[in-house]
């Protein structure tokens, strides 16, 4: 399937400030499932952004504006052809052992509440039931709503409060199979929903690792492994590190943030 | 004349006569009034108050700009002995830099099943935004601090090593000067090997590794976390011996994936940063995203291969206390010798069979945190209370793995000029290593003191003091 | 340079400077204080004090009347009032550390050395005796750094900037010295010319050490107008806002000229200024207003430092 990405990133200041940073995760790299037929990552009147590629293989950009200025912009184009798929990755760049995907984070602590849970999943003879099983209960138990958490929130917190975004309940899988012994990673990236009206937010899954398949993609949010609608641009051990867009800038000022992303297909 | 005690030349001939090359200060010291002294011990206190040589310390009430006791006997050590740590020195941090390297590309120490995966994967130290990345020279551990213990006449244990940012090189230097100027007849009659090319050598370390990138002569900088970091003065006392900028975090700004300094004549580029804020702190934009010490994009800038790092973020795994065991294994894997300076026995409390040994010697071990500095956390079983070790001991069932173990080490000592004359005391000792395209050594290091009667910890934030150490190029004339 | 460091270099320079002059005045004000009432003074003394030092303000945060205990502890060593003696010494040695490298040897022994003396003095301090003592040995170690860094700083960048903050720090404590004389503690129409009124005049010469250079200068009794232009516009007058232009655009000068020669409104500005004290006449001033003319110049120098800032230091 032929997916097109247009992904804009308005930054607007109640007053000019001096200087802002950004580093982006947003260009996806080919695999067995995915060729990259034409990608940009564009910053405000500049053809393309300088990148380098990180310690997780994703190839990350940075937007750099140093002057004063009240607004700025990100832009992403490209297109992709996917294949159908089920869900295992095949062929992406891997730059570290599956072991090291074992490690918390701040975001993924494995507490109490989150060793009980994973506990509840019982225990399925094979791996990818375990974590198939796993998936239904994270989004039955964190409802999906908006406007609760954070980027800071915890999977712990999530899990707490019972409500997130995908982003919490990849937060929750991965400590949940971590916890199980099983390697896990986030995973953003783009999906092609069938809408034609532009959404305000990118997406995010997760991936575990199950000897003899693979890594293997898990969306709770939408208890699914990731199809050919799926376009997968980063990874890494949470949102941290994997994030889309992280950002700093000087000066004092209120920041109005406008996003817009758009997924068409353009094969019927 | 000061009291003499006669155990007091350890370093360790005792027992028996003073040693050759400390012969001339044992008649200096027999023969030089106490309170001349005390005179002189004054005079250098005055002398670093007025330089600004202080050492903050941390979560203290009074003080906080507080000087670290200088005791003016010197520490001496003779070429031979030198020679033997030097060749040691430079084996161990060769086989660091190639670990550094290794754990960072192929990994394949572990997959020779040198150490074990899990202990290099799951560290804190290890840094996977570090992953595939070539740095100049493949240096990571540009400055290392190892931390020696003597335990006999030939028998040195490298008791830590320091491969982030170590600290204390200014303070070698300064009671180096501050011994010069104090006593400069009792230094003519020694021929002590010089240690003040030790900025020039570490900026020749730095420029060896500027970006391949870089033309010309590299702009080289000195990265502070600011004036309230305890180690500042050490900061500001090498930018301005190397005569290079001292700059904080704020002071640079990334565009472009390059480094720039803001100037009074607009931005100028860096090429290398000799950085001494931790990895933590260094960029919020891949680090802690809450840091304000840092750059926000100066990891991108030096991912990019457009700036060098000194040390190079992630090296902190090579001085890792649960890694720190397998050093001589890395010596053996990397370089196909045999290690030169040993390593204290050391028991993994992560390890159950360790942590059963450790349970039932706790009174005659110390016990450490695996991820601590500074002498905070650790236990001295034969000099602690019972209260103490069975505080210990619950906290070791709890986090075993937080936890390492060694033998309490019959430290050597050196005569030291405390209240009641000159008496013996234990020392350690921290030579700097410079890794660039080669391995650099100044001949000595810092000598930290216990000050205490009978304490093993040296530590300046916990009571501590310095010597000069002296390395004798040829053994004294009596 | 690093802005930063010329930055610190810049107020380190003035707060050195605003301590002598801290200083100078709060001597000054002792002296009026203690002759004031036999004199028949309406009592606003402390007050011109604070006024001239510019810590009325926070002053009156703190404080509901101007008791002269009151004033002394807050303009010596309150560390609240970030223009007290004690606070501005904290501040410039804080500026020196963070800039250790760019200074002398000697420059670090001054600032050093003082805030170390000056934590010992200020114990002292409740005793009013020992104040004129303190006030005393601060103007001597402003001028020992002076001195230290006019004698061992490269002529570079780094002494244009310091001798900056030195001088613009200079121009506006005396603005505001004449200016609380001249509206603070104008006296009824009777006082004018009386007792009250010379010994203030004779005070405030005083505390800019310019009594004898006055005599010399005019050899003639103290007239109001005379010392103001003294103090404004006479060349010879180290203090006289005239010569601290004087430097300030010489050094604003040397500057552009050492970063090859890009110039910016701090130029224009320092420049213009420089002329209208330099071609002043001090019959103008007071035909127009000693007041709006020295409230004027207080705010050109304001502005000033903060367009040196935009230029160099941010």
């Amino acid at each position: 399937m032929r997916l097109t990405v247009q992904h804009r990133t308005e930054y607007r200041y109640s007053q000019p400030i001096a200087y802002a940073i950004q580093t982006l995760r947003l260009a996806p790299r080919s695999n067995d499932g995915m060729a990259v037929l034409s990608w940009r990552v564009r910053g405000e009147g500049r053809s393309e952004l300088p990148s380098f590629v990180d310690g997780f293989g994703n190839l990350t950009h940075c937007h750099a504006v140093n002057r004063p200025h009240d607004f700025t912009v990100v832009t992403v184009e490209g297109e992709v052809e996917t294949r159908p798929g089920d869900g295992v990755v095949r062929g992406a760049i891997e730059t570290l052992p599956t072991g090291f995907y074992l490690r918390m984070t701040p975001l993924t602590a494995i507490v109490p509440e989150i060793a009980a849970f994973a506990a509840e999943i019982g225990d399925r003879l094979l791996p990818v039931d375990r974590l198939t099983a796993l998936m239904e209960a994270v989004r039955r138990r964190v409802d999906y709503r908006t406007g609760v958490t954070t980027t800071m929130t915890t999977a712990a917190e999530a899990l707490r409060v019972g409500a997130g975004v995908c982003q919490d309940h990849a937060h929750l899988f991965i400590a949940a199979s971590r916890t199980l012994g099983i390697p896990a990673r986030y995973v953003g990236g783009y999906l092609w929903t069938g809408e034609a009206a532009p959404i305000e937010a990118s997406h995010a899954w997760a991936e575990a690792y199950v000897a003899g398949h693979g890594w293997i993609g898990f969306d709770a949010a939408n208890r699914t492994r990731p199809t050919e609608a799926y376009i997968r641009t980063a990874i890494g051990l949470d949102y941290w590190s994997a994030a889309p867009i992280r950002g700093v800038r000087r000066g004092a000022a209120e920041e109005r943030l406008g996003v817009s992303v758009q997924v068409m297909s353009t094969q019927q | 004349m000061p009291a003499v005690y006669a155990d007091a030349f350890d370093e360790t001939g005792l027992p028996g006569p003073c040693l050759p090359h400390y012969a001339l200060i044992r008649r200096w010291l027999d023969e030089t009034p106490r309170d001349f002294l005390l005179h002189k011990r004054r005079e250098a206190e005055l002398l670093f108050r007025r330089a600004g040589i202080t050492f903050s310390v941390y979560s203290e009430g009074s003080d906080p700009e507080r000087l670290i006791p200088f005791d003016i006997v010197p520490r001496i050590l003779c070429a031979e002995e030198w020679a033997r740590l030097v060749r040691g020195l430079v084996q161990r941090v060769k086989a660091l830099n190639a670990f550094v390297a290794d754990v960072y590309h192929e990994r394949e120490i572990l997959a020779a099943g040198k150490l074990p995966a899990e202990l290099v994967l799951l560290n804190d130290g290890f840094c996977a935004e570090m992953q595939d990345l070539d740095v100049a020279a493949s240096a990571y551990v540009h400055v290392a601090g190892i931390d020696l213990v003597r335990v006999g006449p030939n028998d040195f244990y490298v008791l830590e090593d320091n491969c982030r940012t170590p600290s204390g090189v200014s303070y070698m230097l300064e009671n180096r000067e501050a011994m010069m100027r104090l006593f400069p007849n009792l230094c003519a009659k020694h021929r002590i090997a010089p240690v003040s090319h030790y900025p020039e050598e570490l900026h020749g370390t730095l420029q060896a590794v500027a970006p391949p990138g870089c033309t010309g002569e590299p702009v080289i900088v000195l990265l502070t976390p600011g004036a309230g970091n305890s180690a500042y003065y050490e900061h500001s006392f090498l930018a301005d011996e190397m005569g290079v900028e001292l700059v904080e975090g704020a002071d640079l700004v990334v565009d472009d994936n390059l480094v720039f300094m803001r100037t009074t004549e607009g931005l100028r580029r860096v090429d290398v940063i000799y950085r001494r804020i931790d990895d933590p702190y260094l960029d919020p934009l891949t680090f802690r995203p809450d840091s304000l010490l840092g750059t926000p994009g100066l990891f991108n800038a030096y991912r990019a291969g457009n700036v060098t790092l000194a040390n190079a973020p992630g090296a902190g795994i090579a001085d890792d206390k649960a890694i720190y065991p397998y050093v001589p294994e890395m010596i053996r894997f990397y370089l196909g010798e045999e290690p030169i300076l040993a390593n204290v026995p050391t028991y993994r409390c992560g390890d159950p069979r360790h942590l059963a040994y450790v349970l039932d010697h706790l009174s005659e071990l110390v016990v450490k945190e695996a991820r601590g500095s500074g002498g905070y956390g650790m236990l001295v079983g034969p000099h602690a209370a019972a209260a103490e070790r069975a505080c210990f001991r619950a906290k070791l069932v709890a986090r075993p793995e937080n936890y390492i173990a060694q033998p309490t080490l019959a430290l050597s000592t050196c005569p030291t000029f405390v209240e009641n004359g000159i008496a013996p005391r234990h020392v350690d000792l921290r030579p700097f290593v410079l890794s660039g395209r080669e391995v650099r050594i100044v001949p000595g290091g810092l000598t930290r003191v216990a000050l205490k009667s009978g304490s093993l910890v040296v530590n300046s934030s916990q009571g501590g003091g310095t010597k000069d150490t002296w390395v004798l190029e040829r053994l004294p004339e009596t | 340079m690093l802005s930063r460091t010329a930055e610190s270099l810049f107020w380190l320079a003035r707060y050195m400077e605003r301590a002598e002059n801290v200083a100078r005045m709060v001597t000054v004000g002792r002296r009026v204080a203690s002759v004031a009432q036999s004199l028949g003074a309406s009592g606003d003394e402390w007050l011109s004090t604070l006024i001239a030092t510019g810590c009325d303000r926070g002053f009156f945060h703190k404080y509901s009347e101007p008791a002269s205990d009151a004033v002394l502890d807050y303009l010596v060593r309150d560390p609240d009032n970030p223009s007290s003696v004690l606070s501005c010494f904290e501040t410039a040695r804080r500026n020196a550390r963070a800039v250790r490298t760019a200074l002398t040897v000697d420059m670090w022994n001054a600032l050093n050395e003082t805030w170390l003396t000056t934590r010992e003095f200020a114990a002292q301090l409740s005793d009013p005796d020992k104040v004129p003592t303190f006030l005393d040995w601060v103007k001597e170690r402003s001028q020992l750094f002076s001195g230290a860094y006019g004698s061992t700083m490269l002529r570079n960048d780094a002494f244009y900037f310091t001798r900056l903050g030195t001088f613009l720090e200079r121009a506006d404590n005396t603005a505001r010295i004449l200016d609380v004389k001249y509206y603070v503690l104008l006296p009824q129409d009777e006082g004018v010319g009386g007792a009250l009124d010379y010994f203030q005049w004779q005070s405030i010469l005083r505390s800019v050490s310019a009594l004898r250079s006055y005599h010399w200068v005019y050899h003639d009794r103290l007239q109001p107008w005379l010392i103001a232009e003294l103090l404004i516009l006479r060349p010879e007058m180290p203090r006289s806002l005239l010569s601290c232009f004087d430097q300030i655009a010489r050094h604003l000068d040397l500057l552009a000229e050492a970063y090859g020669g890009k110039r910016g409104e701090c130029h224009r500005l320092a420049g213009e200024t420089y002329a209208q004290l330099r071609y002043g006449r001090i019959q103008k001033i007071f035909q127009s207003g000693l007041h709006e003319f020295l409230a004027d110049f207080i705010d050109r120098s304001a502005l000033l430092g903060a367009e040196v800032g935009k230029l160099y230091l941010n």
